[in-house]
């Protein structure tokens, strides 16, 4: 087992997890599917925040865990659920570029994220420090969902899900946040999400639809 | 402590009593005096940090030094400004059928709230707070541009959303990379995030690490200052917003951005022994001041001209805080004042001009002082003062800047020039018809507010005649701080 404690292993895969999840969140067709996606990578979270809680006795990470698990688990996706059965958006998921193209972009991103944590990881004191190239993985992985996408929710997951890269960036390499922090971001993170189901509201009762090539008037030199 | 907690508890508690009354009449009245009482709060916080120094309070959350003083002071003042200048003007938007009561409701609430974000951002010691108040900042005005519903403002809200969250993110991430840095020095727990405390740490720490989150941190508060190639919110938001909501983040959110992206590059200079930081704002300042200047000549939406305008003046700002050094931060701080008190004070003309015309386009727009003098001129000196003509203060501190540059970033000094004459140009040939020649201006139901526009014009004038030593000082020693 090459020295590595059991819980560094179980984060390790915890990692993993998370890299899958984003890879088949990228590939997932269907909105519905989306959200499962976006509440398991949640789970993937919450688990690997409190292993490294249990495995390096930080008590304070728990705190972080149980607000991941309310928060990601449970209320967004049960907010994303009912705006899904209010506006009755069930379509399939149309893509800008096809899936196998955004797959191939996706591996070269995770290729760069791994170069670019390679300097950050040797200076890492903590036991997960191998999972921060995986962490920015995630973050470019929601990044490219964002650009690929032409509809406003699965546009939301992704950056949903972008957060959800951060906040193991932070737990892997530092430890987690100062809660108030971490208190703050989540308070954020609710926040936008309500003002983002008005704001779905409204552009559906403007353009009878959450395409968002209707949102492609406002030109640069207009 | 009692004026710090008057500073940020005022906005919140006017935020719920305007969420209450809602729909009454009076509710304008009771923004402005919220706002006012804030602003007083500010002024009696600036008293006294003035004569006592730098404060640091409440288990050292709250930090308030020179530097954030002045720009809190600032905030509270076009925060109330911006309230006096909204009552009539969101009065004649309502008479004419543009917004409902529970609109109102909905913007008056929000206005308390997006000061107070705004106020908790430049006093908070947390880096990380910072970022949440930042955060916060866009939530609260991302449903006021949307306010008047119509297809370009639900667009341009939607891309201030998204452009601004991704952006924010990025941020975090810089972050993040702070206090990965911080706690190797510092420990973990709540100091590895105070910027007091990394302030007298930052000799120890990690270069390579610190550099990384620069460029997360300057990407992230980029986006909300608007520096190219982040700023395609911008110009959005600000034309499709009502024109309070313009003149508040203008005056104030890019301001506020802009003051996060110093405060990380003070901890990355200690910490990384090159210009890197510098020459990246630099940089990025400098192709901001360009492009706005050049895309100004095409813009035909005259709040789209000012936004342009805001970004063009938030490069040159950018610019500054690159070079470094006493008298170029101390320009820098002189224009990021006189910027955000002329920008809001055209846009309160604006505003007013675009409601007795009925139109936003450029064209549409003529001959604004046959019919209201006041507001013709106010628009004339307004756009004469943000282009830098002297003895406007946007001229002393542009002068100021320039000289620097000619001084220490000699070949940067042809791109600023070509693009102020290019701006200026721009400007001035778009406003002349506007203010002067045949009228299609009608009469307002409310007498418009011009006694914001003058006010906000005189300090400039005076900004740019004689800047009273107290405040001179003042700037010196934020400038000193910055370094």
């Amino acid at each position: 087992m090459s020295g590595v404690p059991f819980y560094a292993q179980i984060i390790n895969l915890m990692a993993a997890l998370l890299l899958l999840l984003a890879f088949a969140m990228l590939a997932q067709r269907r909105v519905l599917s989306l959200i499962d996606l976006f509440a398991l990578q949640g789970l993937a979270l919450a688990i690997s925040t409190a292993v490294v809680a249990w495995g390096t006795h930080q008590p304070h990470l728990y705190g972080s865990t149980a607000l991941t698990l309310l928060l990601k688990v449970i209320v967004l996706p049960w907010i994303l659920h009912r705006l899904i059965r209010r506006l009755d958006v069930r379509w399939d998921v149309e893509g800008l570029i096809n899936i196998p193209i955004t797959m191939l972009i996706g591996i070269v991103l995770v290729v760069f994220s791994f170069n670019l944590a390679v300097p950050i990881s040797q200076l890492a004191s903590t036991v997960t420090r191998s999972t921060l190239g995986i962490a920015m993985a995630c973050v470019m992985l929601s990044f490219l969902m964002m650009i690929t996408r032409r509809k406003a929710i699965p546009q939301v997951i992704g950056f949903l899900s972008m957060e959800n890269g951060l906040f193991f960036a932070a737990t892997s390499a530092t430890y987690g946040m100062p809660m108030v922090v971490e208190l703050g971001i989540a308070l954020d993170v609710l926040v936008g999400m309500l003002i983002l189901g008005v704001f779905f509201f409204q552009i559906r009762e403007q353009f009878d639809s959450l395409d968002l090539k209707h949102l492609e008037k406002l030109k640069e030199h207009q | 402590m009692i004026e710090l907690v008057g500073v940020l508890a005022i906005p919140v508690i006017g935020a719920v009593v305007l969420a209450v009354l809602g729909a009454r009449s009076h509710a304008p009245a009771v923004n402005v005096v919220a706002s006012g009482l804030t602003f007083v709060a500010a002024m009696a916080l600036t008293v006294r940090v003035i004569a006592e120094g730098p404060i640091l309070v409440l288990d050292r959350q709250f930090f308030v030094d020179p530097f954030n003083v002045f720009l809190v002071a600032l905030t509270a003042f076009v925060g109330f400004t911006t309230a006096i200048f909204s009552r009539p003007y969101m009065r004649i938007e309502e008479e004419r059928g543009k917004l409902t009561r529970p609109k109102l409701r909905l913007y008056h609430s929000m206005y308390q709230l997006f000061l107070f974000t705004m106020l908790l951002a430049l006093l908070t010691n947390n880096m990380g707070i910072l970022w949440v108040a930042m955060e916060a900042a866009t939530l609260t005005t991302v449903l006021l541009v949307s306010l008047y519903r119509t297809p370009a403002s639900l667009e341009a809200a939607w891309k201030y959303f998204i452009l601004c969250g991704v952006g924010i993110a990025q941020a975090l991430f810089g972050t993040i990379l702070l206090y990965f840095a911080a706690e190797r020095v510092l420990g973990a727990g709540g100091g590895a995030l105070l910027w007091t405390e990394l302030n007298a740490v930052k000799a120890q720490l990690e270069p390579t690490v610190l550099s990384l989150a620069f460029v997360f941190l300057l990407v992230g508060y980029g986006t909300k200052t608007g520096l190219v190639p982040l700023h395609n919110w911008l110009p959005d938001a600000h034309a499709e917003g009502p024109t309070p909501v313009s003149a508040v983040l203008s005056g104030l959110l890019l301001n506020v951005a802009l003051y996060a992206v110093v405060r990380s590059k003070v901890l990355v200079e200690g910490a990384v022994h090159t210009s890197f930081a510098r020459e990246l704002m630099m940089g990025f300042g400098l192709l901001s001041v360009v492009i706005a200047a050049f895309l100004l000549s095409r813009q035909k939406d005259l709040k789209r001209l000012f936004a342009y305008s805001s970004i063009e003046h938030m490069g040159i700002v950018t610019f500054a805080f690159g070079m470094g050094g006493p008298i170029a931060n101390f320009a820098g701080l002189l224009h990021m004042t006189v910027h955000s008190l002329t920008k809001s004070a055209i846009f309160y003309a604006v505003g007013h001009a675009t409601q007795k015309t009925e139109t936003q386009l450029i064209e549409g727009i003529r001959g604004l002082v046959t019919r209201s003098p006041m507001m013709g001129w106010g628009l004339m000196l307004g756009t004469l003062a943000i282009l830098g003509l002297p003895p406007f203060g946007v001229f002393a501190s542009e002068f100021l800047i320039l000289i620097t540059a000619m001084r220490e970033q000699p070949w940067a000094t042809p791109f600023l020039l070509t693009a102020l004459g290019v701006a200026f140009a721009a400007v001035v040939s778009r406003v002349q018809p506007m203010v002067f020649g045949e009228t299609t201006a009608k009469r307002l139901p409310h007498r418009p507010a011009m006694i914001p526009v003058y006010a906000h014009l005189a300090i400039v004038l005076m900004l740019g005649l004689w800047i009273p030593p107290y405040l001179a000082d003042w700037y010196r020693q934020a400038a000193r701080l910055i370094g």
